[in-house]
């Protein structure tokens, strides 16, 4: 833990890294319950071909992601509405496209060298500060955007016709869920890479579900979880020098291990 | 929310209404009103355009021909909608991990204006604890919702269609799979929702042999309006037998 402290490099990593695994977590949450858990995988391989596109056009990757996968994310809301595909099945044909994209983007670029590696698998110590700040204030907006919703999400993931009657708008808080996920999801694979970053969606959230009473409580468990998951991440990680981005992962999975091993024992 | 009066202070107008699925009819110009205080139960054999009505009237489905107004507006126009109250068919159907208290289920259809504020906190508590009550579950607000039985969800699912204090209820087939014993208790909860908070009732059933006295008014459909009028007269006329029988036959409406 002392390395925390004197380490500029760590802390703008723990910095990052709390904010990004917040906003996963709550968004997580909703998602699982959703029955979404695959968008997060889906929307990783998005910002794949978003990465691939800056690094052509030699724009800075993290905003080009950005905006690449807001746009792709609401066409996955228009595709599963307009041809009547299941949400799985076009999760599947975006993210295959986007992953063909970035390979061929990244090879016209000339570009499939380190820094294309370290989105794939995360780089957290490299982050900039300016990638830091970016990354603390998107993830605060996508924080407060949830909470600000709290109820009516909760009422459309719960019973969406009921949400309808009583005039939820129902279409536009499904697009803000879409585009706070994609936007959560660039910013993820920054801490544990676009192959791991739906991991930090599924993961602190599904511990979070196994104990929760409440929906609260599943909200505040699944940061428990992700906070957690961090903090002891890079930790580990610094410590016995392996990548942070899978130990992040597995210290999730060890959590979610000991919460379902818990529920079972309690029941 | 004020409900806007229509001329004929009806609540709810049915107006010519036909809609089919594809080139299948399901309901042909039925036409009816709902008005204050009624205890209606709209009724016929499954497949004969129920569910698809009330759809129409909460405004999930658009009719092919007619209108349903609302105190004389469209529902489009109409700005009132937490006024409405809605038990779906499949409100039991939900994700029995979900991780919602009662209380929560209950809470999450408020519509309080400033809801963050001491004030806006203090008019939810008071309407969540009042909507619990009603329905006689406030010991159980901090019960797990999949950790009660059929009778008690479907409870907890009537206190968050009445938290907002709704003009009307609209209830769709909510004593499926419900035993005789409870559906008595069911219909005495209703009929104090009619008397003791105003609340006007639209309830869906296609299981007619159930139909309870407690109800003033039925609605006899199938693809059209086959008899609309009082209880008592539904129990005299030949359409409950007919019905009973198997049979259908039209009836001039009786207002």
């Amino acid at each position: 833990m002392e390395a925390l402290f004197t380490y500029g490099f760590l802390q703008r990593a723990l910095l990052a890294g709390l904010f990004i695994a917040l906003a996963c977590a709550v968004l997580g949450v909703f998602l699982l319950l959703r029955k979404d858990a695959m968008i997060g995988h889906g929307l990783s391989h998005i910002a794949f071909a978003g990465v691939a596109l800056g690094l052509f056009l030699q724009m800075m990757p993290l905003v080009v992601a950005l905006v690449f996968s807001v746009f792709a994310s609401l066409g996955i809301m228009k595709l599963k509405e307009s041809a009547g595909l299941h949400g799985d099945t076009a999760i599947a044909i975006v993210s295959s496209v986007g992953m063909a994209l970035g390979i061929i983007l990244a090879t016209l670029s000339g570009n499939f060298s380190v820094s294309l590696l370290n989105y794939l698998f995360g780089e957290i110590l490299a982050i900039e500060p300016v990638e830091v700040w970016l990354s603390v204030a998107l993830a605060a907006a996508v924080v407060l955007l949830v909470v600000g919703n709290y109820r009516p999400f909760m009422y459309l993931t719960f019973d969406r016709e009921a949400a309808k009657v009583s005039g939820v708008r129902v279409r536009r808080l499904d697009a803000l869920i879409t585009v706070l996920t994609s936007v959560t999801i660039v910013l993820g694979m920054k801490v544990v890479g676009i192959l791991l970053v739906s991991a930090l969606i599924v993961i602190p959230a599904a511990a979070g579900l196994q104990l929760a009473a409440s929906f609260k409580a599943a909200l505040l468990l699944s940061c428990l979880a992700a906070v957690l998951s961090v903090v002891a991440g890079l930790v580990l990680a610094f410590h016995l020098d392996l990548p942070v981005s899978g130990m992040i992962v597995l210290v999730g999975f060890v959590l979610f291990a000991a919460s379902f091993l818990w529920r079972k024992k309690r029941s | 929310m004020d409900w806007p009066a229509a001329e004929d202070k009806a609540l709810i107008s049915v107006e010519n209404v036909s809609f089919s699925f594809g080139s299948l009819p399901v309901l042909r110009d039925v036409t009816f009103r709902i008005h204050a205080g009624d205890f209606l139960a709209i009724i016929g054999p499954n497949g004969s355009g129920k569910t698809t009505l009330l759809k129409i009237i909460l405004g999930l489905l658009r009719p092919e021909r007619g209108r349903v107004l609302i105190g004389g507006q469209r529902l489009d126009d109409f700005a009132g909608r937490p006024s409405i109250g809605y038990v779906p068919q499949k409100a039991t159907h939900f994700d029995p991990l979900f991780p919602a208290s009662a209380r929560e289920v209950v809470a999450m259809a408020l519509r309080t204006p400033r809801p963050g504020s001491r004030e806006g906190r203090h008019k939810e508590e008071t309407a969540v604890r009042h909507a619990l009550q009603v329905v006689g579950m406030d010991e159980f607000k901090n019960r797990r919702i999949g950790r009660l039985s059929g009778g008690q969800q479907q409870r907890i699912f009537i206190a968050r269609a009445i938290v907002n204090r709704p003009r009307i209820l609209f209830l769709d087939e909510p004593t499926t799979g419900v035993d005789a014993e409870m559906q008595g208790h069911f219909y005495e909860l209703l009929e104090r929702l009619v008397k003791e908070e105003g609340i006007t009732i639209v309830l869906i059933t296609h299981d007619i042999g159930i139909v309870d006295r407690r109800i003033t008014r039925v609605a006899c459909l199938n693809e059209r309006l086959v008899y609309h009028g009082s209880h008592a007269e539904f129990c005299r006329s030949d359409t409950l037998k007919d019905m009973l029988a198997g049979g259908h036959h039209l009836i001039s409406h009786q207002h």
